[in-house]
């Protein structure tokens, strides 16, 4: 059994997840600097669009991943996915609390979101790409 | 003087007592987690009641242990673990990491979140706030921090733990790693400086 994967072999997750997290975190500055006013939604919508694009793209190389402990990408996926449904989900009831709705408040929320998938795949990621792989 | 160090006897050599088992390592610490859910819990019933000087608390508390852990980590303890031997450096990360692991996500979001209600009643996250530049900043500031804790630091503290979960740790992958870990705590290190000037500057307005 190999000890680990041919790094080199492996798709850029990491660099796209950081490229994903940045896009997101840049629209939330972007809104929350306008604040109380509504900030014009086209920079927060194309963050948005960009953030899931470049998730939706990982989630396809992933797939398409063989060789790889697929275990340990879950066992610390699925983990790391409840803590930050758990912060995000602080966050959203914070910017709800303070009165934040309509549109901003959806945008705000899909930030959320995509936040708190990027962050777990990442730490999945850079965890079983340094795993044996499962057999298949 | 001389006397003393005589009579002082230290074993230096063989297996030092209350050697680390690496096979009993916890990657996340469960007997913290109770104490991470009752802070989280306060921080809710804080936010939802409104409670000023629980806000107060949460931030100045919450943010004032980050940013001295991050200085801390970065300026002190990490400059130490580049100079020891690797099996040294295995032995403090494992004792060390699981706890940085529970610790710093929690003060993070305690801070950011009561900081955030408490901008929000003292009305320095509206726009018309005279300083709302150096507010801005701060958020710049948070985002950059988060980026290299979230998208580096983290990652390569946790892939660190899961090799050393082995039985035959990768010291390679591990030094690499930790390499990335002290250099990326020094950064942090550095932004939480920044961080500093700009928390005492809203202050002082």
């Amino acid at each position: 059994m190999k000890d680990m994967p041919d790094q080199d072999s492996l798709p850029p997750v990491t660099e796209v997840c950081v490229a994903a997290m940045i896009a997101i975190i840049a629209g939330g500055i972007y809104m929350a600097s306008h604040l109380p006013k509504a900030a014009a939604t086209t920079l927060p919508i194309i963050v948005i669009v960009v953030g899931f694009a470049l998730i939706g793209w990982n989630v396809l190389v992933l797939s398409r991943l063989r060789e790889f402990s697929w275990s340990s990408f879950w066992l610390v996926g699925r983990w790391a996915l409840l803590a930050y449904v758990v912060i995000g989900g602080m966050l959203a009831f914070v910017f709800v609390r303070d009165g934040t709705r309509g549109t901003q408040l959806v945008l705000v929320t899909l930030m959320l979101i995509a936040y708190a998938l990027i962050i777990p795949m990442l730490l999945a990621f850079s965890v079983a790409r340094y795993q044996p792989p499962d057999d298949y | 003087m001389a006397d003393m160090t005589h009579e002082a006897s230290v074993p230096l050599a063989g297996q030092p007592a209350g050697a680390f088992d690496r096979s009993q390592l916890q990657i996340v610490p469960l007997r913290g987690l109770p104490i991470v859910g009752v802070v989280l819990g306060l921080l809710v019933a804080t936010i939802a009641a409104d409670w000023g000087w629980g806000l107060d608390f949460f931030h100045v508390v919450g943010g004032g242990l980050w940013t001295a852990i991050d200085l801390f980590v970065g300026f002190v303890v990490g400059p130490i673990i580049g100079r020891l031997s690797i099996p040294a450096r295995i032995e403090f990360s494992a004792r060390f990491m699981p706890k940085m692991l529970l610790l710093m996500p929690t003060l993070v979001i305690c801070t950011m979140a009561s900081g955030w209600q408490l901008g929000h009643h003292l009305g320095f996250t509206d726009a018309s706030y005279f300083r709302h530049g150096w507010i801005v900043a701060s958020y710049i500031v948070v985002g950059v921090m988060s980026v290299i804790a979230l998208g580096i630091l983290e990652p390569a503290n946790l892939a660190v733990l899961f090799e050393l979960k082995k039985p035959n740790p990768n010291r390679e992958l591990i030094a690499k790693l930790m390499k990335r870990f002290i250099y990326t705590a020094g950064v942090t290190g550095a932004m939480q400086v920044a961080t500093l000037v700009i928390m005492t500057r809203i202050a002082s307005a």
